[in-house]
């Protein structure tokens, strides 16, 4: 293949441009520093057309649709009054000659930009939430439908979403757990120590640890573990059409996929509450052991003694709530998902932003409607 | 067209494909000259598919080399691969489009990478390549997901083309169309083939188009080519699957209307 060439024969007073060679994709982009030698042959076909030149192209091998564009563009979008071309070539140049000519000027610009993105974003809020209100409602609806067809009751989704998200999930809340147990004890200890207050730190852990740092962080991990794939999974069950096909076998798929899956997370979350809250405590007492010599007999029997029992119930409160929400976050996002892989990503993200900033909103409404429960007297 | 210096598009030598103890491929030699259409045919499960794929480096076959326009597609020398991909398009079953750009986008695409043109060139070639497939400029703004069928083919064609290819790789080209669709897609191949002298390589079920498209036809069957020549030449071969494929009341229709 030849590359395309371009001879100006400058001896009249009217230059003749012979083109010859390849003038294709391949023959004008393939000389190494494409780019600049591109625009300086484009620039050098604008000239000759200005000097109005006369144009043989009977020359040329082969012309596809990148020449054609090019030599038309260069001719100002006219054919030039002394055009050489075989008949095949001039064919192709018809087609670009078909062109539209360019839109001029952009599009007008929207009035009052920030007031506009406010709103929208506010819409888009509202437009959520209900949407999150009437999942809810289906909930309801289905669960009601259930209590009065327990044959309906979808145990297989409901059993393998529990060991998805529950029993998978034991490893990392565990490390967690006890890593976050054993830094807070180191640091407590350092301070207590300053005050002689060493024994206070089985207080300080227990409540820290059951009460608050247990829920929150197994909702974080949850969210992030299994909200993610729950919004995922359904979003490509959305760009599959597969929840189409379910809904044409007249299976309902709040019931099928997302009732299963709140229920899973309401009844997984509380045990890995108690799970991770156990495994924070352990790190902690361990920590204090090393650093302040506390002995584990008298640990294990202060604990119960500083931790009045209503705050186990709060934190499995709290666990059984925060997974209702993460599971009903995910499982709308996930029916929001648009068929096309953007929308699945972006639906992804905020589904787990927004489930782990709904959790911890939540979570300070429990801390002031609970601030006077479970506090040892 | 192809003078006897000229290497032919595509020419296979030798090749098997294996998977574990199962043997795909074994053996085969194909040769493709330039500007020929070549249909590959063969029951289900006979490797067609693999085949292209083999054709085009996205596999590598056991054993065996595939050459096109003479340069081995999994050449070690990356700017020769780049090289000979440049040279090639392939059409995939699906369309693949990109699902997050829109149908310009996905037309622009190929030619926004090579960092060559400019927007307004890119502009004028995308729409000329919409046209080219007969889809308007307004169709520009949808998304893929928006697409009927057969707009998705006629799109994943506009992009193939994008590239200027001198080798169109089909699979399937008109699976899940309705046979009208697939007749005025097949009758849009062949008319952009006749203006742009491409080479076309496609894998088919559907007898409508391979008789409507190919000037040559390879049958895959028992892990070789047991057929490859002219359509008549193909039907006068005497092997089992060519006689259930070709030789049923519904081929013998198809042939006629070829024909005709």
């Amino acid at each position: 293949m030849a590359d395309a060439a371009l001879e100006i024969d400058d001896r009249e007073a009217a230059a003749r441009a012979r083109l010859s060679g390849d003038w294709t994709l391949v023959g004008l982009t393939r000389t190494d520093g494409v780019c600049a030698d591109f625009r300086a042959r484009e620039a050098r076909l604008r000239d000759l057309t200005q000097r109005g030149a006369h144009w043989d192209l009977r020359a040329i091998d082969r012309l596809d649709s990148v020449g054609a564009v090019l030599l038309w563009r260069t001719w100002g979008r006219a054919w030039p009054a002394a055009l050489e071309v075989s008949e095949a070539h001039r064919r192709v140049l018809e087609h670009a000659a078909q062109l539209p000519e360019p839109v001029t000027g952009r599009a007008p610009r929207e009035p009052f930009p920030v007031t506009l993105t406010l709103g929208r974003l506010g819409l888009r809020a509202l437009s959520n939430l209900t949407g999150l209100i009437a999942l809810i409602g289906q909930m309801v609806l289905d669960f009601a439908w259930l209590c009065a067809h327990p044959r309906d009751i979808p145990w297989r989704e409901f059993s393998a979403n529990l060991y998805k998200s529950g029993a998978q999930a034991l490893p990392v809340t565990a490390l967690v757990g006890f890593l976050i147990g054993v830094v807070l004890s180191y640091l407590t200890s350092l301070q207590l120590k300053a005050f002689g207050a060493d024994v206070f730190i089985v207080n300080l852990l227990g409540i820290s640890i059951v009460r608050e740092l247990g829920p929150v962080l197994v909702a974080v991990l949850v969210a992030g573990r299994s909200g993610s794939a729950m919004t995922a999974q359904i979003g490509v069950m959305r760009v599959t059409e597969e929840i189409d096909a379910l809904a044409t076998m007249g299976i309902s798929r709040t019931l099928r996929l997302v009732l299963p899956k709140v229920a899973a997370l309401a009844i997984a979350l509380p045990l890995l509450v108690i799970w991770c809250s156990s495994a924070g405590i352990l790190g902690g007492m361990v920590a204090a052991n090393l650093q302040m010599d506390l002995a584990y007999g008298f640990f294990i029997d202060t604990l119960p003694r500083a931790v009045p029992v209503a705050n186990l119930w709060i934190g499995l409160g709290k666990g059984f709530v925060f997974g209702i929400l993460i599971a009903l976050v995910a499982c709308h996002f996930g029916l929001k998902v648009r068929p096309n892989t953007e929308s699945l990503s972006a639906k992804t993200t905020t589904s787990v932003v927004t489930s782990i900033t709904v959790v911890i909103l939540v979570d300070a409404v429990f801390a002031i409607l609970t601030r006077n429960v479970g506090m040892p007297g | 067209m192809s003078a006897p210096s000229t290497p032919p598009a595509i020419e296979i030598r030798g090749l098997w494909t294996r998977y574990g103890e199962t043997v795909i491929h074994r053996d085969i030699d194909l040769a493709v000259p330039v500007g020929e259409m070549l249909g590959l045919v063969g029951g289900s499960g006979s490797g067609k598919t693999t085949l292209l794929r083999e054709i085009v480096g996205l596999l590598a076959p056991s054993q065996g080399t595939v050459r096109v326009f003479g340069h081995a597609v999994l050449d070690p020398d990356a700017s020769v691969r780049r090289m000979v991909r440049r040279r090639f398009s392939m059409l995939f079953q699906q369309g693949a489009l990109f699902s997050a750009l829109s149908v310009y986008d996905n037309v622009a695409f190929p030619l926004r990478e090579l960092r060559v043109f400019d927007e307004a060139m890119i502009r004028d070639l995308v729409l000329l390549k919409l046209a080219m497939v007969e889809l308007e400029p307004r169709h520009g703004r949808l998304m893929p997901a928006e697409l009927s069928g057969g707009m998705i083919k006629r799109v994943a064609l506009a992009r193939a083309l994008a590239m200027e290819p001198e080798l169109l790789v089909l699979d399937e080209p008109t699976a899940g169309l309705d046979p009208d669709r697939s007749e005025n897609f097949v009758k849009l191949i062949r008319t952009l083939q006749k203006e742009l002298g491409f080479t076309v390589v496609m894998v088919t079920h559907d007898l409508d188009t391979l008789v409507g498209l190919a000037t040559r036809i390879a049958v895959l069957a028992d892990q070789r080519i047991v057929a490859c020549g002219t359509p008549a030449e193909v039907v006068a071969v005497d092997h089992p699957f060519i006689r259930n494929f070709f030789c049923s009341e519904r081929a013998a229709n198809a042939l006629q209307k070829g024909k005709a």
